[in-house]
């Protein structure tokens, strides 16, 4: 219950998020409703990973649909969390998570992990990543950086893949 | 002078009692409409429209005030788990059964897609309108639009609390004393066909009374498949006044937990005429004495058919969510009912854990009215090669579709506990399918025998 307006004025900071991440006053006030009913306890933060709504928020702008450049914005469009460039930095640092610009074989083994769990032997998981690497390393240092990891995804649509339908 | 005011307050009372008993009381005793609740529900029809297209003129002048998005904020793309994948791939086939680094970003999107708005969640809290139904608890600040809205609301304001709702709550407290009151009475008679003639009279006169008392219109659809003693009438839940929706139109032995207070003196009132199925807290845990109760009582054809809600909790009206299978393996006729309410004049979705049932009832009797929707459908039976949960489920999409409700499998009980593991793990597994292989032979050439046991975990249904 309550007015909407009210409730954009309730929210911290929402007029400085609205306008760094593109979000309408709508979805903020939806993403902070959807925050607020995930955060359970109450604590202003989301896990262990203390991600309060401000960060909750441009993570996910990270993942509206790239708008097409207009030339009068300019280098502005380089700003905003949804373009390109931006996107495939989040879907690197997914991997990198030492954040040392570069993905270890290690990282690639935890990542795959992950997606894997017990389905799959450590044998298996081992020579999975041999492959990877071999394939992506360019460089030869054993690890994939941030341009190797463009130019293995050069035939993917990001803007695409990496966006949610956010709806108007 | 205080004489003279009293004198008038019990004219008053005695006049409004008049009125209750005969227009409403009797006639909804003997199944009668007066046609009033009817005419009450086109204008009101009229005026939520009039108010709808007032609202969007005003959306136009008015861009300051933020739309609202009723369908959730996101719309998922569609697509499993192969598909995506191979578009992420560049349309490469998955046959090369090799990891891609675009893989994670399938993960990536469908995580947040769910961390933004998933599908369980949404269900256990009130349906969305697309436009204000000019109450004032859906209200999003629409009230500042117009002065005529704002006359509107608030009218209606005081015809809901001032004259509607003692109206309503009149009318409840006669008809639950009636039924206590009713059902003792009977309950010494000795077991003739009198006996349970009176006692269907009693039931039906008391819910349809209470119906009343919500402003209920409720609309049975395919009559002809009613369902019949010893037979079971599952339906589903969206909250505590289905009960009084579905006996409207026939009696049912109710299946239920005692609870203490004012409801279990309801209910051991209740079972002394007719035998419903009550359970001690103790008792429910066990799922064999209780399987083996229901069993006996659908055995004895003769008996009232039983009604029970499968998915276990109220959802809110929007879609329909795992049945339980405990009800489909009692054997006996299973006689499917589609209940389905319109959002537009009352919200009758109960949010248990935001509201106690206290609450909730008044807010029902504030609302505009209660308009329902009840289709019965053919009566549907086990098939030879299915077991308990498909045919759960077989009855679950029926349900669903006649009903226009979405059709999911979750369980409802996902309300309040946390997700299995196992349902990580299917996932895993499926993705694994994909890069290893089905058998858990990966095609990077690996000889070794010992890996056909990756794929042990069993699920936990």
């Amino acid at each position: 219950m309550g007015s909407s307006s009210s409730r954009i004025n309730s929210i911290p900071d929402a007029q400085q998020l609205m306008q760094e991440t593109g979000f309408s006053a709508a979805h903020i006030v939806r993403l902070h409703e959807r925050f607020e009913s995930l955060d359970t306890e109450r604590r202003g933060e989301l896990s262990q990973e203390t991600v309060n709504f401000a960060s909750f928020v441009r993570i996910l702008a990270h993942f509206r649909p790239a708008e097409r450049s207009r030339g009068s914005r300019g280098g502005a469009q380089q700003e905003l969390a949804n373009c390109t460039s931006r996107k495939l930095q989040f879907a690197f640092q997914l991997y990198d998570q030492d954040r040392d610009g570069k993905i270890s074989r290690e990282e690639l083994l935890q990542v795959l992990r992950a997606m894997l769990g017990i389905q799959v032997t450590e044998e298996q998981l081992q020579s999975i990543v041999e492959r990877a690497i071999q394939e992506a390393d360019l460089d030869g240092d054993d690890a994939i950086s941030f341009d190797e990891f463009k130019k293995s995804l050069a035939k993917v649509n990001v803007d695409h893949k990496m966006s949610t339908g956010f709806l108007r | 002078m205080m004489e003279d005011l009293w004198g008038v307050a019990v004219g008053v009372f005695q006049l409004w009692m008049f009125m209750v008993v005969f227009l409403i009381m009797l006639p909804a005793m003997c199944g009668l409409s007066l046609g009033v609740t009817g005419v009450y529900i086109q204008v009101l029809v009229k005026i939520l429209e009039w108010a709808t297209g007032r609202i969007q003129r005003g959306r136009q002048e008015q861009p300051s005030v933020p739309v609202p998005l009723p369908n959730g904020i996101i719309e998922r793309a569609g697509g499993s788990m192969e598909e995506e994948m191979e578009q992420l791939r560049g349309g490469q086939s998955l046959a090369a059964g090799e990891f891609a680094l675009s893989d994670a970003f399938y993960f990536c999107k469908r995580g947040l897609e769910s961390i933004v708005d998933d599908q369980v969640t949404q269900r256990f809290s009130s349906e969305e309108l697309a436009s204000w139904n000019l109450l004032t608890r859906t209200n999003q600040n629409f009230r500042y639009i117009s002065l005529r809205l704002t006359i509107i609301w608030v009218v209606g304001v005081v015809v809901r609390y001032g004259v509607l709702f003692p109206l309503r709550i009149t009318l409840a407290i006669i008809g639950l004393s009636w039924l206590v009151i009713g059902t003792v009475l009977v309950g010494f008679l000795p077991e003739s066909s009198l006996k349970h003639w009176l006692s269907e009279l009693i039931h039906l006169t008391c819910y349809r009374i209470c119906a009343r008392g919500l402003s209920a219109t409720i609309h049975y659809h395919n009559k002809e498949n009613r369902p019949q003693k010893g037979g079971i009438c599952v339906a589903n839940h969206t909250s505590p006044i289905d009960v009084v929706i579905l006996a409207n139109d026939g009696c049912y032995a109710m299946v239920g937990q005692i609870h203490g207070g004012l409801m279990g003196v309801i209910q051991r009132s209740m079972v002394r005429s007719c035998p419903h199925v009550w359970f001690e807290r103790s008792e429910m845990k066990d799922r064999h004495t209780v399987t083996s109760r229901l069993r006996a009582h659908v055995a004895a054809k003769t008996k009232l058919p039983i009604l029970i809600f499968p998915e276990g909790t109220c959802i809110n009206n929007t879609s329909v969510m795992m049945f339980k299978k405990g009800s489909f393996e009692i054997g006996g006729t299973i006689y499917p009912v589609s209940i389905k309410y319109d959002p537009r004049f009352g919200d009758a979705f109960w949010n248990s854990s935001k509201y106690n049932m206290v609450s909730y009832l008044l807010r029902m009797m504030t609302s505009w009215a209660i308009v329902v929707n009840v289709w019965y459908l053919p009566p549907m039976t086990l098939q030879e090669d299915e077991d308990a949960t498909q045919f759960a489920s077989r009855v679950k999409s029926a349900i669903a579709l006649k009903g226009g409700l979405l059709d999911l499998e979750w369980d409802g009980g996902l309300k309040r506990q946390k997700v299995k593991d196992s349902y990580k793990e299917e996932q895993q597994k499926m993705y694994s399918s994909i890069i290893v292989g089905q058998n858990g032979h990966s095609p990077t050439k690996e000889s070794d025998p010992s890996t056909e046991d990756t794929g042990a975990t069993g699920r936990d249904s």
